[in-house]
């Protein structure tokens, strides 16, 4: 069989991810740090387990509605609306999904017709483009800057758009820079998108890890809000990764396209994850700030150690990644990884594997313990002191 | 500074440099210095241990947790009992209870539960002002100062890139 021709070319044409050779060392090392990968080191707090658990012991084993339970709905409803005042029915505005990626790959396929353009700032998660081009669309990708704080700005945002420009993606507080965009910085992006037809989907999975000041999202802007389509979840905020649990709310017809979808491809997202999220979302406002303050503490010792190491670093305000610049040391930031890992066993990302503004910084994961910190960034001392040794004496 | 935060990290980690502990709360390194001694010279900090399992080392250790019943004294109420009771180096920790059944509850640790029953026998039922005493054993510690004994394993898993 050639399978090359019996593949679909649209998947056969998406790069798969090129960072999987990165783990296949790492997980011969057993004495390794990883910094590497992005999700939280906590466990789920034990009273969402323990819902989730009970939920089984009651046998509550069956599909829910396709949307999600009512009263999941119902909690996200009110909780979207007491943390970040946003406003969105439960009975027609919200969909419960399996983690936020597969909300994000519904939003591509419910807007994207084929030909049409996606406006991707990158370095930023690296699902976006592959959902778009399998979807149809055309990934344009805008390089975010660091002196920019790796934030959108309207002029880079108001060259991308063409007569084809469908959506755009917001991606913030972002993985991996950890950059945020404040309300004065979205007002200028709303301004640009008045008077357009371009639809934003606002990846807002990190909305709870910010540093400082309280995420806003674009749906809360005037204008805005007919537009967006907003994409949250749980994995980051309550620390539930492995539940699968992503909820995304739009206006309604969004959500109607996005349901009659999910309900052919998934039915309903787990149930007993479900129950877990009604927990979270009731009693669980507390755990957020006790993790939230936690990375804080992290991310402080972080930014400022690698800055005192000589790898200059602006600072994150939101999500759980530092985003170094390592253009000092003439190394690719793929070399840079590799021998670092090689030489000095800890794992963090190649800023290169986040799309075309990667290049020349990595990604350090600083949901991790103190301990583990701590030791990455002695190693990380270690590893440029020598690397400076060497090329002094090539040099 | 805000001397509760440098106070929470220490007491979730004692460990922490004077330069992690700035770092984490944001202030110079000097300022954690001198802050914690003038903590530790006002006995908020009353020291630092190790959570120890003795279990992976020794056979045999036993706890004992021992309610104690005693006639408060005129003058001073149940502090200078409570006094004659923890001056003993076995009580690892006490404490002065709001229950009716008894007063104190008090913890101590022997070798053997002959040390232990030695200690409550001829020690602590004998001091004047003790009416009673209730000694339970604990058979096994699952948590202390939020840390788990024997904690799990963490399981073998594979990497994935998000």
């Amino acid at each position: 069989m050639n399978y090359d021709s019996i593949l679909n070319q649209r998947i056969q044409g998406v790069k798969p991810s090129g960072i999987r050779k990165f783990f296949d060392i790492l997980e011969e090392m057993t004495d390794a740090i990883s910094l590497g990968i992005g999700e939280p080191d906590f466990v789920t707090p034990w009273h969402i387990r323990d819902a989730g658990i009970y939920s089984l012991e009651r046998g509550h084993t069956k599909y829910t509605s396709n949307a999600g339970m009512l009263q999941l709905r119902r909690e996200i409803s009110a909780y979207l609306n007491r943390r970040f005042d946003l406003r969105y029915d439960y009975a027609g505005q919200i969909l419960v999904t399996v983690g936020g990626s597969e909300a994000i790959d519904l939003a591509m396929r419910v807007l994207v017709n084929p030909g049409d353009e996606v406006i991707v700032p990158v370095p930023s998660f690296v699902c976006y483009g592959p959902l778009a081009e399998m979807a149809g669309g055309v990934p344009k990708y805008v390089e975010l800057k660091a002196e920019d704080q790796f934030r959108l700005t309207p002029e880079q945002l108001r060259a991308a758009i063409t007569e084809k420009t469908k959506v755009l993606v917001l991606p913030f507080p972002s993985n991996p820079t950890g950059g945020t965009m404040d309300r004065r910085d979205l007002e200028e992006i709303a301004n640009v998108l008045r008077g357009t037809d371009i639809m934003v989907i606002s990846d807002e999975i990190y909305a709870e890890l910010t540093y400082g000041q309280r995420h806003v999202s674009l749906a809360n802007l005037t204008d805005m809000y007919e537009r967006t389509v907003v994409v949250n979840g749980f994995s980051k905020s309550h620390a539930m990764t492995g539940w699968r649990m992503g909820y995304v709310c739009a206006p309604q017809p969004v959500i109607a396209a996005m349901t009659k979808l999910h309900q052919f491809g998934i039915m309903s997202a787990p149930t007993t994850s479900q129950y877990a999220a009604v927990e979270a979302m009731r009693n669980g406002d507390g755990d957020i700030e006790h993790m939230r303050e936690e990375y804080d503490r992290r991310r402080r010792y972080l930014v400022e150690n690698l800055n005192r190491i000589g790898l200059s670093c602006f600072e994150p305000k939101g999500a759980f990644y530092v985003f170094p610049d390592i253009r000092s040391t003439g190394l690719t930031s793929e070399e840079f990884c590799e021998r670092f890992l090689l030489e000095e066993k800890v794992a963090v990302i190649p800023g290169s594997a986040f799309g075309p503004g990667g290049e020349g910084f990595v990604r350090a994961c600083y949901a991790a313990s103190m301990r583990d910190i701590a030791e990455a960034v002695a190693r990380m001392d270690n590893f440029l002191t020598n690397l400076r040794r060497k090329q002094g004496r090539e040099g | 500074m805000e001397k509760e935060k440098l106070l929470e990290l220490l007491e979730q980690d004692c460990t922490m440099t004077p330069a992690q502990l700035a770092a984490a709360i944001g202030v110079p390194e000097g300022e954690v210095r001198d802050t914690v001694k003038e903590l530790e010279n006002d006995h908020t900090v009353l020291g630092y241990q190790a959570i120890i399992d003795w279990d992976r080392v020794r056979k045999e250790t036993v706890t004992a947790l021992i309610e104690v019943k005693v006639t408060p004294q005129s003058i001073d109420g149940f502090d200078r009992i409570a006094q004659r009771i923890y001056q003993y180096d076995e009580v690892e920790s006490m404490y002065l209870m709001s229950s009716g059944s008894f007063d104190l509850t008090v913890i101590i640790s022997g070798r053997t539960l002959r040390e232990v029953a030695q200690f409550v026998g001829e020690r602590l039922a004998t001091i004047q002002g003790v009416t009673s005493t209730a000694t339970h054993f604990i058979l096994k510690k699952y948590k202390e100062k939020h840390l788990v004994f024997r904690p799990q394993e963490p399981e073998e898993r594979e990497y994935i890139f998000v």
